[in-house]
C-alpha cells in the first residue's frame, strides 16, 4: 500500500472516536477541567458568584478557623471509623456464617442486603423514627418498666454522630458480607481440606489462613468504604439535619451550604478541595499497592 | 485377586450419597501395607470422593473404613494417620514453605525441635532446603508440589493420600515428578493411595490399579493384568492409546472349534484361554493395535487382509488405520514396518493375545 | 436363644456393633454449632427487618393509636389513610397534592437517564474493547480516578456549564448530570464485559465486511443482554435513589421523590404526621426495593461490579 492511499491518523478509526466524544468530554471538561476549577476558584474570594479576585489561602485559615467546618471534621473521623470497623468486621463475620453450607443462604443473604437497596433519605428516615425518643426505642425499653432508660442518641449532641453511624452500618452492611462472601466464594477448596488434614480449628483456619488470603478483597471493600464515607451527605440531611444544632455536620453538607444557601462560594470550594485531599489520601497509597507494586513483582 | 492380610487401609460396604444420587455404592477396598494403589477412571466416577471419604473430608453414608486396623470412621481427618497431597497444591500462600511445613504441627503442639527435625528430613527428602524461606508464589509448579507433598510428609503418618497431584503441570515436569513420587514410595515404603485419570501415570506408579466408573471399582489388579485381561469392555477401553480395537460378531461352533465370526472373517479361538465356557451368540472380540502384526510373513493363526486409510508416522512408531471389511482397525507398528504406498496389507494376529467380551453385558468371556 | 435368632438377619448391625463405628457419623439438627449458627443468623435478620417492620406498622396505624403505643406494636385498626394521604395531599412547603408529583418526577428522571447513561456507556466500553485508538485508555483512566473524586468537588461547575447551555433546574440537565457520573461504572463494566467476549467474533464479523455500528448493533448487543440487565438494575436503584444531584439541579416542581420526601417528613411546619411520614417513606423505597427482590442474584452481580464505584 501506497503512502498517499492512507488515511490520515485522525480520521482512522473515527466511528470510535466519535463514539467516545462523551467520555472524552466528560474525562476532560467534567473530571479533570471541573475539578480543576474548583481548586482554582477555591483560592479567591468569590461569594455569591465566582470571581477571579485571588486572596491565596484565606479561605483555607478561614474554614480552619471554623467551629463547623472542625466539627464537621470530627464527626466524619469518628463516623468513618466506626463504619471502616464495624462494617469490615460484622460483614466479615456474616459472610463466614453464611459461608458454612447453610440453609436458606438466600433467605439470609436477601435479608440482609435488602437496606442497601434503599437510598440513604429512606434510611435515615427511619432510623429517626426508630430513634424517636418519644416512640421508638426508648419509650419500648421505659415501657418495659426501666423508666430512666436513656436512649435519644439523635437528640444528644455528645452522640449524635453514632446515632447517624447506626443507620449507615444498618445500610452497608450488607454490601460488605456480600463482598466478603464473594471473597470466601473464591478461596480454593482444597485449601480448607488441606488445613483440616493439618488438623487446624476453623477460628484459626479464618485467622491465619484465609484472611491473609483474602487482603485484596478487604483492601479493595476498605476503598469502596472510605470513598463513601467522605462523601456522606444525605443520611445526615434525612436523619438531623445536621442537627441537633450543628452537632452532626458532616464535610459534604459543609460544602453545600456554603456554595447554594450561604452565599460563600470561596468557603464551599475551599471545603470541597479539602475532601479532594482526603480522598487523595486514601486512593493513591491503595492505587500504589494494587496497581505500582504489581509490575515490582 | 490377592487379598492383603493384614491391611494398611480397609474399606468395608462403603457407601456414599448426595440426596438421592449415589456416588459410591458399597464398596470394598483392602489396601496392603506398602502398597502403591492408583483409583482410576474418567471424571465423576467417584474415584476423587473415594479419596476424600478415606481423608474424612466428606461424611459417608454407609460402611466403616479402618486404617491400620482402627475404625476411623467417625475420625476427624487429622486423627486418621493420614498425609494428603491437593491438585491445586492448597499451600497457604500467605506463609513460608517453612510455615506451610510447620503450621499443622504447631497447631498440635509438637515440640519445636521435633518440628524442626522433621522439617530438614522432608527438606532433605524433596530436595527443597533452598526454597525454605521462599512464599509459595515464588515458587515454580513443580516446586509447589514438592513443598505440597513436604506438608504431608512432616506429619509422619502412614498413609498418604494423592488427589490428582500432577494434573496441574506440563508434559515435562509431570514424568519428572511421576518418577520422584515413585522413588519416594521405594525410600519411604508408606502405603499410598493415588487418584488420577492419566492412564500413564496409572501404570508407571501402581503396584495395583482400581479402575472406577459409575461409583463402582470394575477391576483392581496389577497394571499388567488390568491391561492384558480386562474384566469388561470399559476397563478395555479405557486403558491403551490408541485404544483397543473393538471387533463385532459372534462365537460359533465349527468343526468343534470355537471360532469368532465377523461379517466373512472366521478368528479360531483355540488358543483363546476362556473364563467361563462360551455359549454361541453376538460377542465383541478386542485387539491391542500393538498386538497386530503388518505384513510380517509369519504364520499367525489369524491372518486377513485390510485396506489402509490413513498412515500416520509418530516417529518411534507408526500408527496405520485400516478398514478390516467394514469395522475400523487401528494398528501399531514399527517404523520399519511401515507401509508405503499400499492401498492392502495383510495382517495378522494370535488370538491369544485377544479379549472377548459378552456383547449384552460387556463382560469378559 | 430368641434374642440371637431374632437378631440374625440383621447382620450388618451386628458386625458393626463388634467392630465399632460404622455409616455416616452422628449428627444431631440440634448441635451447638447448628443453635449458634442459625441463633446468630435469625437474630440479625430480625434485627435487619424490624426497621422494614416498624415503618409498615407505622404507616398502617392511625395518630392517636400512635401517641398511645410504641413502635413496635402491631397497629389494633389497620388503616390506609395515612398511605392515601402520602401519596396524594401531603405538604411540601408550597404545594400540597402529595408524593405523587415526586414519584413521576422521579419517573421522568429515571427513564430517560437509565437509557442515554446506558447507551453512551456501552458505546464507550465497546469501543475501549474492540476499537481502541490512541489515547482512548487515557481518557479511560481518567473516568475511573474520577470516579473517586467526591462529587462536591464538580457540583459547581457542573452548575455553571448547564447554565451557559440552558438547562440548569431542568429534568434534561439532571438527565446529563446522572449520564455523567453513572459514566465510570457503567464504561467499566462494559469494557471488561466485551472484553471477556472471544477475539475472534468481532474479527469474524469484520472479515465479513461489517463496521462499527453493524457489529455493536447485530453482534454485540444482541449477546450482551445480562450485562444489560445488571446496567439497568444498577442505574434505576442508583438514579432512583439519588438525593444530591436531584436538590442542585431540579427545581422545587420538579424535584424527585426522595427530595419531595425529604421535605415533607422534615418540614417544620405543622404537626408531625409519622404515619403519613412512614408511608411516605414506604412509597419512596418501594421502587428500587421491587427492584432488589424481583432481581435478586443480579442485583449482587450489579453491586459487585458498581462496588468498584465508591
Amino acid at each position: 500500500m501506497s503512502k498517499s492511499e492512507r488515511p490520515t491518523r485522525l480520521f482512522r478509526n473515527l466511528n470510535a472516536k466519535v463514539a467516545s466524544i462523551p467520555m472524552i468530554l466528560t474525562a476532560l471538561v467534567v473530571f479533570v477541567g471541573g475539578t480543576a476549577w474548583t481548586v482554582l476558584y477555591s483560592f479567591t474570594n468569590s461569594k455569591l458568584l465566582p470571581r477571579m479576585s485571588f486572596v491565596g489561602l484565606d479561605q483555607y485559615y478561614r474554614l480552619w478557623a471554623t467551629p463547623r467546618w472542625l466539627i464537621s471534621i470530627e464527626n466524619l473521623l469518628i463516623y468513618g471509623v466506626i463504619s471502616l470497623v464495624f462494617s469490615l468486621v460484622i460483614g466479615f463475620l456474616l459472610a463466614a456464617l453464611l459461608d458454612q453450607k447453610i440453609r436458606f443462604e438466600d433467605v439470609f443473604r436477601t435479608v440482609f442486603l435488602y437496606p442497601f437497596a434503599l437510598s440513604f433519605i429512606v434510611t435515615g428516615l427511619v432510623w429517626q423514627w426508630l430513634l424517636n425518643p418519644d416512640f421508638g426505642v426508648q419509650r419500648v425499653v421505659r415501657d418495659l418498666g426501666w423508666t430512666s432508660f436513656a436512649f435519644d442518641p439523635l437528640y444528644n449532641s455528645s452522640i449524635v454522630i453514632y446515632g447517624i453511624s447506626i443507620a449507615a452500618l444498618w445500610q452497608g452492611t450488607g454490601l460488605v458480607m456480600c463482598l466478603m462472601l464473594a471473597g470466601l466464594r473464591g478461596i480454593d477448596e482444597d485449601i480448607w481440606k488441606a488445613a483440616r488434614v493439618d488438623g487446624i480449628p476453623t477460628w484459626k483456619t479464618y485467622l491465619f489462613v484465609i484472611i491473609p488470603m483474602m487482603r485484596p478483597v478487604f483492601i479493595t471493600t476498605l476503598v469502596i468504604i472510605a470513598a463513601g464515607i467522605v462523601k456522606v451527605y444525605d443520611l445526615v440531611v434525612a436523619q438531623t439535619s445536621g442537627g441537633p444544632g450543628i452537632a452532626s455536620e458532616v464535610p459534604a453538607k459543609y460544602v453545600y451550604d456554603y456554595m447554594f444557601f450561604a452565599q460563600n462560594l470561596g468557603q464551599g470550594f475551599a471545603a470541597s478541595t479539602m475532601m479532594l485531599l482526603s480522598v487523595v489520601i486514601v486512593i493513591v497509597p491503595w492505587a500504589y499497592l494494587e496497581f505500582g507494586g504489581r509490575k515490582r513483582g | 485377586m490377592l487379598q492383603p492380610a493384614n491391611p494398611s487401609v480397609s474399606i468395608q460396604d462403603l457407601s456414599l450419597n448426595f440426596g438421592a444420587v449415589s456416588v459410591l455404592q458399597t464398596l470394598n477396598l483392602d489396601v496392603a501395607d506398602g502398597e502403591f494403589i492408583v483409583l482410576l477412571g474418567p471424571s465423576g466416577c467417584g474415584k476423587s470422593t473415594l479419596l476424600n471419604c478415606i481423608a474424612g473430608l466428606l461424611d459417608i453414608s454407609d460402611g466403616r473404613i479402618f486404617i491400620k486396623g482402627k475404625n476411623v470412621t467417625w475420625e476427624e481427618p487429622k486423627d486418621r494417620g493420614i498425609g494428603m497431597v491437593f491438585q491445586s497444591y492448597a499451600l497457604y500462600p500467605q506463609m513460608t514453605v517453612e510455615k506451610n511445613l510447620s503450621f499443622g504441627l504447631r497447631v498440635a503442639g509438637v515440640p519445636k525441635d521435633e518440628i524442626a527435625k522433621r522439617i530438614a528430613r522432608a527438606a532433605e527428602i524433596l530436595q527443597i532446603e533452598p526454597l525454605l524461606q521462599r512464599k509459595p508464589s515464588a515458587l515454580s509448579g513443580g516446586q509447589r508440589q514438592r513443598v505440597a507433598i513436604g506438608r504431608a510428609l512432616v506429619r509422619d503418618v502412614d498413609v498418604f493420600l494423592f488427589d490428582e497431584p500432577l494434573s496441574n503441570l506440563d508434559a515435562k515436569l509431570r514424568s519428572e515428578l511421576r518418577v520422584e513420587i515413585k522413588l519416594l514410595h521405594r525410600r519411604l515404603k508408606n502405603t499410598m493411595i493415588y487418584v488420577t485419570h492419566d492412564q500413564i501415570e496409572a501404570m508407571t506408579l501402581a503396584d495395583r490399579i482400581a479402575v472406577m466408573k459409575g461409583g463402582v471399582i470394575q477391576q483392581l489388579d496389577a497394571p499388567q493384568t488390568i491391561y492384558n485381561r480386562p474384566v469388561n469392555r470399559f476397563v478395555a477401553g479405557f486403558l491403551g492409546s490408541p485404544a483397543m480395537n473393538f471387533l463385532n460378531g459372534g462365537l460359533e461352533k465349527r468343526d468343534g472349534d470355537w471360532h469368532f465370526a465377523a461379517e466373512d472373517l472366521r478368528i479360531p479361538l483355540a488358543t483363546y484361554a476362556f473364563e467361563r465356557q462360551p455359549v454361541p451368540g453376538p460377542a465383541v472380540l478386542g485387539i491391542r493395535p500393538e498386538h497386530v502384526a503388518v505384513n510380517s510373513g509369519m504364520d499367525w493363526p489369524f491372518t486377513a487382509t485390510a485396506n489402509v486409510e490413513v498412515v500416520e508416522p509418530m516417529g518411534s512408531d507408526t500408527l496405520v488405520w485400516l478398514k478390516l471389511g467394514k469395522q475400523n482397525f487401528t494398528v501399531r507398528v514399527t517404523s520399519e514396518r511401515t507401509p508405503r504406498n499400499a492401498d492392502a496389507v495383510g495382517i495378522g494376529f494370535d488370538p491369544m493375545r485377544a479379549s472377548l467380551f459378552d456383547a449384552q453385558t460387556g463382560n469378559r468371556l | 436363644m430368641v434374642d440371637l435368632v431374632a437378631s440374625l438377619p440383621d447382620a450388618r448391625a451386628l458386625r458393626s456393633a463388634a467392630s465399632g463405628p460404622s455409616g455416616p457419623k452422628p449428627r444431631h439438627a440440634l448441635s451447638r454449632r447448628n443453635i449458634f449458627l442459625y441463633g446468630t443468623l435469625i437474630l440479625v435478620a430480625v434485627y435487619y427487618l424490624l426497621p422494614l417492620y416498624v415503618m409498615v406498622v407505622t404507616s398502617l396505624k392511625g395518630m392517636p393509636e400512635i401517641r398511645l403505643g410504641h413502635i413496635f406494636s402491631p397497629p389494633l385498626e389497620i388503616t390506609f389513610e395515612p398511605w392515601v394521604k402520602a401519596w396524594s395531599s401531603a405538604c411540601t412547603g408550597l404545594n400540597c397534592d402529595g408524593l405523587s408529583r415526586g414519584f413521576w418526577n422521579s419517573v421522568r428522571i429515571t427513564v430517560p437517564s437509565v437509557i442515554l447513561s446506558i447507551a453512551i456507556a456501552s458505546v464507550n466500553g465497546y469501543a475501549l474493547a474492540n476499537w481502541r485508538f490512541k489515547g482512548a485508555d487515557t481518557f479511560f483512566v481518567i473516568l475511573i480516578v474520577g470516579a473517586f473524586i467526591p462529587y462536591q468537588v464538580m457540583i459547581y461547575p457542573i452548575v455553571i456549564i448547564l447554565r451557559e447551555i440552558g438547562l440548569y433546574g431542568s429534568l434534561t440537565g439532571l438527565v446529563i448530570v446522572h449520564s455523567i457520573f453513572g459514566m465510570p461504572i457503567l464504561t467499566l463494566l462494559f469494557r471488561n464485559y466485551f472484553s471477556s467476549m472471544p477475539e475472534e467474533l468481532f474479527r469474524a464479523a469484520r472479515v465479513d465486511g461489517a463496521g462499527f455500528w453493524g457489529i455493536y448493533l447485530r453482534i454485540m448487543l444482541p449477546m450482551s443482554l445480562p450485562i444489560f440487565v445488571v446496567a439497568v438494575i444498577l442505574q434505576v436503584t442508583g438514579i432512583w435513589n439519588d438525593f444530591l444531584f436531584g436538590v442542585v439541579y431540579t427545581r422545587p416542581d420538579t424535584y424527585p421523590m426522595t427530595v419531595q420526601l425529604n421535605n415533607i417528613v422534615n418540614s417544620v411546619q405543622g404537626v408531625k404526621e409519622y404515619n403519613v411520614n412512614m408511608a411516605a417513606t414506604i412509597l419512596t423505597g418501594l421502587v428500587p426495593l421491587v427492584v432488589y427482590f424481583v432481581s435478586g442474584k443480579l442485583f449482587v452481580r450489579g453491586i459487585a461490579a458498581g462496588a468498584v464505584k465508591g
